[in-house]
């Protein structure tokens, strides 16, 4: 089984997407059951995958005895399995808070809805394991399809943006399989490692071709990924899904661009092209600090919880961009520890808005009306994941940051350790807005001798599925914080082989 | 030579509080066993703290690795001179506030006292935790944590005020952590690559120039805002709308101390004496230090809620003790950090009583006090010998610690700050002795009480009592604070 693994983790969803799409319609209650032990399944061969990477050191499996560069390739090293990890564990939370809010959200489409989860969770895990370029091309509509048809499953105005959505994502997508092309066309391979090798060996490194490939799929990437200002399709699309849909969305499809942008630059550019034939470096990191502000202010300009959140997304794929370009090793460290930690974050303070959302059916902020009484175990959860957005220790966010900002000052960049500074205060005091509202109501009594009657509601909260993957994604935020050490020697054991920048 | 010996205690008397706070919450519907839970971790906190003291007296160091949680860098606990007096401060003063919360919240029938006491437990975890850190980065985790911890108990009314107050102090806690301490922390971390472990004399010397060293330096003192150094003090007295035993405990003792605290360990065992005195860093410190000292006394003089004249006066006494370190001499160093428990006996008793007057009379303003004297005789006498330990006359214990420092200043020639020292006692002196003058010699026609009025709650005086009597004690025996503070200034300044 364990030689399988890697294939495992996207063929079980997969499969079982089929499956739930042929039997769920004639029995509804079945479907979240088989999405449950499929991405349970699912969430074991990825760390059987981890195990074994850490112990062999890089997995190739060839799907169906194909060998590259003719056939597909899944390429398993330290960075794919953990954001495979990342990945699968995410779903299976979201998937676990989906059971009672499908039924009341989407009652005639669980089954579809099941399928369509599972198929995003496949294409996914697809883009994160495959070693083929144009095989990610194809997953990454899988992924882009579906995603379209679980936004367009909210009401009215999800419609609208999951066809805003679409226009976007098969532009980006487009650019990004134009620059396969050309790729293709001066390495003549789709492989990977092996583009890697061939520009190398060829000396492609001055081809204007080669030039060209790299900014149609760095735009399309950066499409895909909502890098600011490039974001217009993302915040309205997650905001008007479903809440069980942008559960899954937020915290995953931009972080799995993130990956697949760092999988790029290391692996099919790599490193010396991208920062020192290029060396765009500056330019890059100045355009992240743009995102980075602009969307955090965006942020405070929504009165839309799910939209507010939205912007944080869009924010923090801008510290992840700019963490890239910083070339060295502790900024990169800090990306793809970020790719993880973030996915959690987004995933804690979604699934928040999510209960919120379905206890009092407003979208608004103030929704959080005195919730410290009303549902004081769901504002616990919530706090550990605002508090990880914020950045303050010894939750996950914290230590993103930390390595975040080493880079920036290991490589000179004081405007982007300014402006990750200033997104973890502009996070404090929109977090902080919705503590308060939730701590002193919407209109806090004047004077100090009275009896807080209305404060006294009586406690309701959330289901135990919802409450239970709120904690659970709470608890991992603070774990991937506690742990963070072997976390990131994964990643800088990874990183060795680049020859990054390290020091001062 | 010291011996390092390795025990849990530390850990223990830091989480110890922390633990409490299960049995405080599950016992919300028993108010008289929540307390006793209370007292209990409070008594077992001290006896911890207390049980360490010997050692810590025989030159010894306590240490205990929590966490290891990035590469040479760990959550660990480490108890010296210097932090043992804080925690004995700390830990002592909590089982008297708990008594005098207890009275006071009983008294006035506040809402939540569940939610209250929880946090007042949470939030001396955080304190205990700051003054066992062993590093710098164990040491922010437990300062951010007191930021956090402390927020539902300043806010504790949740009317307007409360949002206004708790909004200030959030955002000039929050803004100066995470803006100020955080990049400097990570910029220590990179040049240094050190584990950032407090050593007597620092480790900071040969790693970065005198500019950079000046910046960290800034970016530290204005980082810690809860030591409350000007510009950074509004949230003091905006903080002053919570209960009063949450002022009395956490804004005269554990909060501001904290703040204080932090800037003396990174002076001391980030930057070391030696390297601040070869940078001649020292100066501009005692400067900035001696503006807030001046401004906030005349500020202090100008309030008419007793309270916020209270928190001016707290602003400037913070500063004293970082005034006593940065002037880097044997005597003003040990006179700063004997401040910490000086003051924190002689503002807690002054905050006690201004408590206890509003739970008897509901009066917040000195011009309605006067003639209060014959009314609260017990409050007001303690009042008074709170005052004298705070403005530094004898006959109360802040008497030594500033004779210390005005023996540091003559010690290193520094004229200038001696006059400021002196200047500062008599501002100290002018607002406070009207208001006891006041309370007991006044015509009875100016007399702001017409009816009799009681003493407040028994649990309340008798804290404020037990507290104004150690602050009398200290002065005839002002052990173990004194050697502590000795102990600790001839180790840094001769490390």
């Amino acid at each position: 089984m364990t030689e399988q693994a890697p294939a495992l983790i996207l063929l079980i969803p997969f499969l079982t997407s089929i499956l739930v799409a042929m039997i769920g319609i004639a029995y509804r209650g079945i479907c979240w059951y088989l999405a449950l032990i499929s991405l349970a399944g699912s969430v074991c061969a990825s760390f059987t995958t981890l195990i074994r990477v850490l112990d062999e050191g890089v997995i190739r499996y060839h799907m169906g005895g194909w060998a590259p560069p003719f056939g597909i390739e899944f390429r398993v090293d330290a960075l794919n399995a953990l954001v495979s990890i990342a990945v699968s564990v995410v779903a299976f939370i979201t998937l676990v808070y989906s059971k009672e809010r499908v039924e009341t959200e989407s009652p005639n489409k669980v089954s579809q809805y099941y399928t369509l989860f599972l198929l995003l969770i496949t294409g996914l895990l697809g883009i994160v394991l495959t070693g083929d370029a144009f095989n990610l091309y194809v997953l990454l509509e899988v992924s882009a399809l579906t995603s379209y048809a679980l936004i367009a499953m909210g009401p009215k105005r999800a419609t609208l943006a999951a066809f805003k959505y679409l226009i976007m994502g098969t532009i980006g997508a487009s650019f990004y399989l134009l620059g396969v092309g050309y790729l293709y066309i001066k390495t003549g391979s789709l492989n990977m490692f092996d583009i890697q090798e061939q520009i190398v060996a060829n000396d492609l490194q001055q081809s204007p071709t080669i030039l060209v490939a790299f900014i149609l799929i760095t735009v399309g990437l950066w499409i895909k990924m909502a890098f600011f200002p490039l974001h217009a399709w993302l915040p309205n699309s997650y905001a008007f899904a479903p809440t069980t849909s942008s559960s899954i969305m937020g915290p995953l499809v931009t972080k799995v661009m993130i990956y697949v942008m760092v999988r790029m630059v290391l692996t099919v550019f790599g490193p010396v092209y991208t920062f020192e034939v290029l060396n765009w470096n500056e330019i890059v990191v100045w355009l992240s600090v743009i995102a980075i502000l602009a969307s955090s202010i965006g942020a405070l300009a929504q009165t839309d919880l799910r939209k507010m959140l939205t912007f944080l997304i869009i924010a923090e794929v801008g510290y992840m961009v700019g963490g890239t370009w910083l070339a060295n090793e502790a900024g990169m460290t800090g990306t793809i520890y970020h790719i993880i930690s973030d996915a959690f974050m987004t995933l804690c303070v979604f699934l928040f808005a999510g209960i919120i959302f379905a206890k009092t059916n407003r979208r608004d902020i103030n929704a959080v009306d005195g919730m410290f009484k009303k549902m004081p175990m769901t504002m616990i959860g919530f706090i550990v994941g605002a508090f990880s957005l914020i950045g303050i220790p010894p939750t996950a966010g914290f230590f993103s940051k930390w390595y975040l900002i080493q880079g920036g000052i290991e490589s000179g960049n004081w405007e982007y350790v300014v402006a990750l500074l200033i997104s973890s205060l502009i996070n404090a005091v929109l977090f902080f807005r919705i503590i308060e509202i939730a701590f002193f109501g919407r209109k806090p009594v004047e004077g100090h001798d009275h009896h807080h009657g209305d404060l006294h509601s009586k406690i309701c909260e959330a289901p135990a599925s919802q409450l239970i993957s709120l904690w659970g994604t709470a608890a991992i935020l603070l774990l991937i914080g506690l742990y963070n050490k072997d976390i990131a020697g994964i990643i800088q054991d990874f990183l060795l082989q680049f020859n990054l920048a390290t020091g001062g | 030579m010291t011996d390092t010996i390795i025990s849990f205690t530390p850990v223990l008397a830091a989480l110890v509080s922390l633990i409490a706070v299960i049995p405080i919450a599950l016992l919300r519907k028993k108010p008289n066993l929540r307390e006793i839970a209370t007292f209990a971790a409070g008594i077992v906190k001290f006896l911890l703290v207390l049980s360490m003291l010997p050692a810590i007296l025989s030159g010894s160091k306590i240490e205990y690795t929590l966490w290891q949680i990035l590469p040479n860098m760990a959550i660990e606990f480490r108890v010296d001179s210097m932090g043992m007096l804080f925690g004995l401060v700390a830990s002592s003063l909590w089982i008297i506030t708990s008594l005098y919360s207890i009275g006071y919240m009983r008294g006035l029938k506040e809402h939540s006292q569940t939610r209250f006491f929880s946090f007042f437990a949470v939030s001396l975890s955080a304190t205990i935790g700051v003054a066992f850190s062993a590093n710098l980065f164990t040491l922010y985790l437990f300062y951010e944590m007191l930021s956090l911890a402390t927020y539902p108990l300043v806010t504790h009314h949740q009317d307007k005020e409360a949002r206004t107050g708790g909004r200030t102090y959030l955002t000039y806690l929050l803004t100066t952590s995470i803006g100020f301490v955080l990049p400097a922390l990570i910029f220590v971390y990179l040049k240094t690559g050190s584990s950032m472990d407090f050593v007597p004399g620092g480790f900071l010397e040969g790693h970065i120039g005198a500019e950079a060293a000046l910046l960290l330096l800034l970016l530290f003192t204005f980082g810690f805002a809860k030591a409350g150094i000007m510009p950074f003090h509004s949230w003091l007295p905006g903080a002053m709308v919570a209960p009063t035993p949450v002022s009395a405990l956490l804004h005269a003792v554990a909060v501001v101390k904290v703040g204080v605290f932090c800037i003396l360990r990174v002076y001391s065992g980030v930057f070391g004496i030696d390297f601040l005195c070869d940078l001649n860093l020292g100066t501009i410190i005692t400067w900035i230090a001696a503006f807030t000292i001046v401004v906030s006394s005349l500020v202090a003089l100008s309030q008419d809620n007793l309270k916020r004249r209270l928190a001016f006066s707290t602003i400037g006494q913070l500063s004293y003790i970082v005034l006593g370190m940065a002037l880097l001499t044997p005597k003003g160093v040990s006179g700063g950090i004997m401040h910490i428990a000086m003051h924190a006996f002689g503002k807690i008793t002054l905050f006690f009583c201004a408590g206890a007057i509003f739970e008897a009379t509901g009066r917040k303003y000195i011009s309605q006090m006067v003639g209060i004297g014959k009314q609260m005789p017990i409050t007001m006498a303690a009042f008074f010998i709170g005052s004298l330990s705070v403005i530094g006359i004898p006959l109360a214990g802040g008497f030594w610690s500033k004779f210390y420092l005005l023996l540091g200043t003559v010690e290193d020639g520094q004229w200038t700050m001696l006059v400021v020292l002196l200047t500062s006692s008599l501002l100290n002196a002018a607002y406070f002795f009207p208001i006891s003058f006041r309370a007991f010699f006044c015509k009875p026609e100016d007399s702001q009480f017409e009816n009799k009025v009681d003493e407040a709650h028994p649990c309340a005086v008798i804290a404020l009592a037990t507290t104004a009597l150690i602050t009398a004690i200290l002065f005839v025996y002002p052990e173990p604070f004194f050697s502590l503070a000795e102990a600790a200034a001839a180790k840094f300044t001769n490390p």
